[in-house]
């Protein structure tokens, strides 16, 4: 299903998902990335690689941080950047996904970022583009967020260096996160020593053993002696399903508050992919404090953002060469 | 001029070079850049020789990559370390080092990126070697020896344990910047 992810020379050319991509692939993104940071402090923020490229944001679902990352990623890399905002209700008046897509193509569109919330709906769009246009998912339904899990693994590349020595504690919804579902193959892709889930037994998923990862449902256990907290956003709405008694009921038991994030090491870094909800999965006083990285990791989405935009419309030269 | 085959005639260039910097620049402080990765070599070397003080600040390197003009045919290049220029450009004389000049595309890539870090009051672009093969209409200001090559025949500074050494390739290999 994902062999579609690379051209036929092993270059990435939409990028859906983290499953089925080799080591050496997640590395080359984050060392790319790395080389990417330094521009921003730059006085001209941009260098001229994607000029004369058009990008394409479709977001059918809302986003501030990943498509304003996205966003600027294009335009640090000179590319064209439109932005659509569409709500499913407006395009069920008529034009069907395929129609939306197909004249955006005609416009000549290189590339599309895509958030949609249907799982598969990046997948089922990168099957009906053009040869020369590349696909990149922003977020779809509970399947995938790809950019998101490298940028958190840049994140603790920075902070950790070697992954084989880590522990690390992803807490809250793994049910329904799509960001877990990539961060977990991410990890273990990465030779991470030990993953960890906490959370309830309502919101972690059935299969979660098969994933090669440990269980936890209490705090104090699961926290022991980890080197990354990665704490997840309760979607609220979950409380309507009755997933969970409440929110004051979550945060008392897995709320990341002061108390609890002793129980990891003490130089452990706390993630969120954010938004926040303070006093929900985490205490305000965890979120400012020393040990969180959160903001750090949206200033990283810009730089693997614009690494994976680099690598898949660079691949595009694939296809150049197969008409040479 | 016959190629510069040996260690001794390289340093013999590279004095050369150092010399003319030392006629144009002794009172100018100016700012030391090499480009990946042979022109940076090339910039060791003529630190040693020049030593230190010469320049107003640490050598500066440049990772042309993202300035190439031809992504879209080429794709993205190998990874070299990034572009790194510990200092302020504004107002400063730069002298710009590459190993090799031939086409002139990368001294175009290269400047376009240096005024994205400012606005120098000079660049001088300084190689061991001028090859033809010209395409644009950029030129060194310094330069080691000028030779004549065949199309196709491309030349390469290479470095190993007892220093640089100029390779000569026959046709055959991909044109590059």
């Amino acid at each position: 299903m994902h062999s579609n992810q690379l051209t036929e020379q092993g270059h990435l050319r939409h990028f859906l998902t983290i499953e089925g991509l080799k080591r050496p692939l997640l590395t080359e993104i984050m060392d790319r990335a790395e080389q990417f940071s330094g521009i921003g402090h730059r006085q001209v923020k941009k260098v001229p690689l994607l000029r004369g490229k058009t990008i394409v944001n479709l977001f059918f679902e809302n986003s501030t941080r990943t498509r304003s990352t996205f966003e600027l990623a294009a335009k640090r890399l000179s590319a064209d950047v439109m932005n659509f905002n569409i709500n499913t209700s407006a395009t069920s008046k008529g034009e069907s996904l395929l129609d939306t897509l197909h004249n955006l193509e005609a416009m000549h569109t290189d590339m599309f970022v895509v958030r949609h919330n249907q799982s598969g709906a990046a997948e089922f769009i990168a099957q009906h583009v053009a040869p020369y246009v590349s696909v990149i998912n922003a977020g779809d339904g509970c399947h995938a967020h790809p950019t998101q899990a490298m940028l958190d693994m840049f994140t603790i590349r920075r902070h950790k260096q070697h992954f084989a020595d880590l522990r690390v504690a992803i807490v809250g919804d793994i049910l329904h996160s799509r960001v877990a579902r990539s961060q977990i193959q991410a990890l273990s892709t990465l030779g991470v020593g030990e993953i960890r889930v906490i959370g309830p037994q309502t919101l972690l998923p059935r299969d979660c053993h098969t994933m090669g990862v440990h269980v936890y449902h209490d705090m104090a256990e699961g926290l022991e002696g980890v080197d990354v907290v990665i704490t997840l956003r309760l979607q609220l709405e979950r409380m309507q399903g009755a997933l969970l008694p409440s929110a004051r009921e979550y945060y008392r038991c897995f709320g990341l508050t002061p108390e609890k994030l002793r129980y990891a090491k003490p130089d452990a870094i706390v993630m969120h992919p954010g938004p926040i909800n303070r006093g929900v999965e985490i205490a305000s006083s965890v979120a400012d404090g020393p040990q969180s990285v959160i903001l750090e990791q949206v200033t990283h989405g810009i730089a693997i953002r614009m690494a994976v935009m680099s690598m898949a419309l660079g691949s595009q030269s694939d296809f150049y060469e197969a008409e040479a | 001029m016959t190629m510069p085959s040996t260690q001794a005639e390289l340093q013999t260039l590279l004095e050369n070079m150092a010399n003319m910097l030392r006629e144009q620049f002794s009172d100018k402080k100016p700012l030391l850049v090499g480009i990946h990765t042979g022109g940076v070599w090339v910039a060791r070397a003529l630190l040693e020789i020049l030593g230190e003080d010469f320049f107003a600040a640490p050598l500066g390197t440049l990772n042309i990559a993202y300035y190439r003009d031809d992504f879209t045919r080429i794709g993205m290049h190998p990874q070299v370390s990034p572009s790194d220029l510990p200092f302020d450009v504004d107002n400063r004389h730069l002298i710009l080092v590459d190993d090799v000049f031939y086409s002139g595309r990368t001294t175009r890539a290269a400047l376009n990126e240096i005024f994205d870090y400012g606005r120098p009051a000079t660049v001088t672009l300084m190689v061991l070697i001028e090859r033809n093969g010209r395409e644009l209409p950029i030129r060194p200001d310094i330069v080691g020896a000028t030779v004549q090559l065949e199309k196709g025949q491309q030349l390469k500074l290479r470095k190993s344990a007892d220093g640089l050494h100029l390779e000569l390739r026959e046709a055959g290999a991909v044109h590059a910047q």
